[in-house]
């Protein structure tokens, strides 16, 4: 009983971290259907940020405060940029997207590599978050769960919270569904579609910001961190359906649980191939996702 | 001159210079150099036929080209060992008694030799026929393609005991009973890659030729007209990505000869992106970009990367970024606008992009 429980909170960290980092990606990737690869540099920066921060205030829990909101900036300017620069030229091109954004996540992670130097830096976790909190004590062990890993939870429930809270209630979230749904129409009514698209990606791309800075707490920095975790979180949005957040929400935790139970009874490399199957097994059934929008095109 | 007698001049051409200049003019060290360069240029026929003509921009060809350099190199390891002994390796980690069942087919050299083409095929196969039947396409399969490469990686790395791990199969020494470290072999070991990559290159052009390449570049235009003509665009796409992964195959079983080593770096998510990179240059549309292309960036990455490690990676995002952004048709491209700005003396329009996707609506 211990051994399911511990297991099930395993696989709800591992939920709440593809979470975080899959949900700028639902944004970006889900609503307006560009497929970002340096969406995990924009990852990294937000963890190298959290590093400078702490580096210059030196209280670790400060700056863990300081940096998510910053993180959240430096990511999503960068967003803004790679938006102005490239991805505007190429909304009719989605696969070339993806090549041309792979070329951009290259150079951001050399530019790292001179910057902050090839090898791994490290941050402190703040004295609060080092501990484990014992959430059930039963008579053949306790279950736990790390304190930093329940922040992180909390942190990805909240983004996604905030998020949601945005583009149902406020006028901007109006605008970008409305882009969303029917870009010619929303042109027509009277919307700036290229300035729903800047703050779009200005949004997604920060999102990864503050997931970086959350991982700095599991984890190593270092110039390559984004490309080892972009993939997963590219399948939790295919798997969840486009344009829908809870798809993402909802898959980010089952393929947690099932990435953290298949790993239990076998092995970590047999448990990637086996979630691999199951995906592929599950577009055979859904091909477009769990949640879709519904349209007249023939897709 | 007709088309044909074009072709033929230019493989004439080809010929010569894999086979009598190539030889001559470089020493055996560039020489074999120039083999693993080939060995990609494989590779990027079968991209530039899926992804240039099919639209099927498939990000894991890292997973076939492995497949057939994992099926070749454990023939090699086990013929090296000698007949009834382990793989040295596997000697070395000491876990297991006997050599683990799967690899025991591979003593067998037909077999292996058989298994370098259709085990990639089978496996495209299974995930093609999957995929395209349910109409999973565009960025989905490219995520798809690239997450098996990544899986792949991580069972190989996960199984070291019986793969190898992260070292993969390595100090391969003989080739069906020829030993690799003589030049003279090594030369023979160029020969048959030339050979091949010019038989492959040969076959490509019949395929692009055919009714079936007019088919397989419909359904990259208009999928859903070619489906209301009566077509099932899934086996057009399903024989273009099987063949490709043949093809990848193929040169990953010659790239373990040439260059004495399989391992898992080789054939993950950034090798297989690196394969694509060629393919963009080059022009992936046409018959020789794609070659020429995977020749020149995989010389160009030796080159600078030799003298500058740093300056390579700026250099291979940036031109992904110009050459896709702004030349989508690649460097096969250019001769065409030159041309066309020479006849016409003010230009007026770009051309245009190469695939046009349809957009999606509101998806």
């Amino acid at each position: 009983m211990t051994v399911i429980l511990g297991q099930l909170f395993t696989g709800v960290s591992i939920g709440a971290v593809l979470l975080l980092i899959a949900l700028g990606l639902s944004l970006t990737f889900g609503q307006m259907n560009v497929i970002n690869m340096a969406h995990g540099e924009f990852i990294m920066a937000g963890a190298y940020t959290a590093y400078v921060l702490q580096q210059v205030l030196t209280d670790a829990g400060m700056s863990l405060l300081v940096a998510l909101p910053v993180a959240f900036v430096v990511a999503g300017l960068l967003g803004v940029l790679l938006e102005v620069l490239l991805i505007r030229r190429l909304y009719l091109r989605p696969l070339d997207t993806l090549l041309v954004t792979w070329g951009v996540s290259l150079i951001l992670q050399q530019l790292a590599r001179d910057v902050f130097g090839a090898p791994n830096v490290q941050t402190r976790a703040p004295d609060l978050l080092t501990g484990s909190t014992t959430l059930l004590r039963t008579a053949d062990g306790d279950v736990s769960i790390a304190n930093s890993r329940l922040f992180i939870l909390a942190l990805a429930v909240l983004a996604v919270l905030a998020l949601t809270a945005v583009l149902k209630w406020t006028p901007l979230g109006r605008r970008i569904r409305a882009v969303v749904q029917n870009r010619d129409l929303a042109a027509v009514s009277g919307i700036a579609n290229g300035r729903v698209d800047r703050l779009t990606f200005f949004i997604g791309s920060g999102l990864a910001g503050v997931a970086g800075v959350a991982l700095t707490l599991l984890g190593p920095i270092g110039p390559t961190m984004g490309t080892n975790i972009i993939i997963d979180a590219f399948l939790v949005v295919v798997v969840g359906g486009i344009g829908q957040i809870k798809g993402s929400v909802i898959v980010a935790f089952v393929l947690g649980m099932l990435q953290s139970t298949v790993e239990y009874l076998t092995t970590l490399s047999v448990a990637k191939v086996i979630v691999f199957v199951a995906i592929v097994a599950f577009l055979q059934w859904r091909p477009q996702g769990m949640f879709t929008l519904r349209t007249r095109s023939l897709a | 001159m007709s088309a044909r007698t074009r072709a033929l001049a230019g493989f004439a051409a080809g010929a010569v210079l894999l086979f009598a200049l190539a030889p001559t003019v470089l020493t055996d060290f560039r020489l074999s150099l120039l083999a693993k360069y080939l060995c990609f240029a494989i590779v990027a026929i079968g991209v530039g036929l899926a992804w240039g003509r099919g639209g099927l921009l498939t990000l894991g060809q890292g997973v076939f080209f492995g497949l057939g350099g994992y099926a070749m190199a454990m023939h090699l390891k086990l013929a090296d060992a000698g007949p009834g002994q382990m793989p040295d390796f596997m000697q070395l980690y000491g876990q297991l008694d006997e050599l683990p069942a799967w690899w025991r087919p591979f003593e067998n050299p037909v077999f292996a030799l058989a298994a370098t083409m259709l085990l990639p095929m089978l496996v495209a196969f299974g995930l093609g026929s999957l995929v395209f039947r349910r109409r999973v396409r565009g960025a989905y399969f490219a995520i798809l393609s690239q997450a098996l490469a990544a899986a792949m990686v991580i069972l190989l790395i996960g199984q070291q005991g019986t793969t190898g791990g992260t070292n993969g199969l390595t100090d391969i020494k003989g080739f069906f009973g020829y030993a690799l470290d003589d030049p003279v072999n090594q030369r023979t070991v160029y020969f048959i890659i030339a050979g091949v990559l010019l038989a492959l290159l040969w076959l490509a052009r019949q395929l692009m030729q055919s009714r079936y390449g007019e088919l397989l570049v419909a359904v990259r235009d208009g999928e859903e007209r070619v489906r209301f003509l009566g077509y099932n665009p899934a086996n057009v796409k399903l024989v273009a990505y099987v063949v490709a992964a043949g093809m990848a195959g193929l040169a990953g079983a010659l790239f373990v000869p040439a260059v004495g080593i399989i391992s898992p770096a080789l054939i993950g998510i950034v090798p297989s992106i690196e394969l694509v990179i060629g393919v963009a240059v080059g022009g992936r549309a046409t018959l020789l970009g794609p070659v020429l292309g995977a020749v020149a960036v995989a010389w160009a990455k030796t080159a600078l990367s030799e003298r500058f490690p740093g300056t390579w990676t700026y250099a291979q995002g940036l031109m992904f970024v110009l050459v896709v952004a702004f030349l989508p048709g690649g460097l096969a491209s250019l001769w065409g606008l030159v041309r066309r700005r020479a006849a016409t003396p003010a230009p007026t329009t770009e051309p245009a992009p190469l695939a046009p996707e349809p957009r999606k609506v509101a998806a």
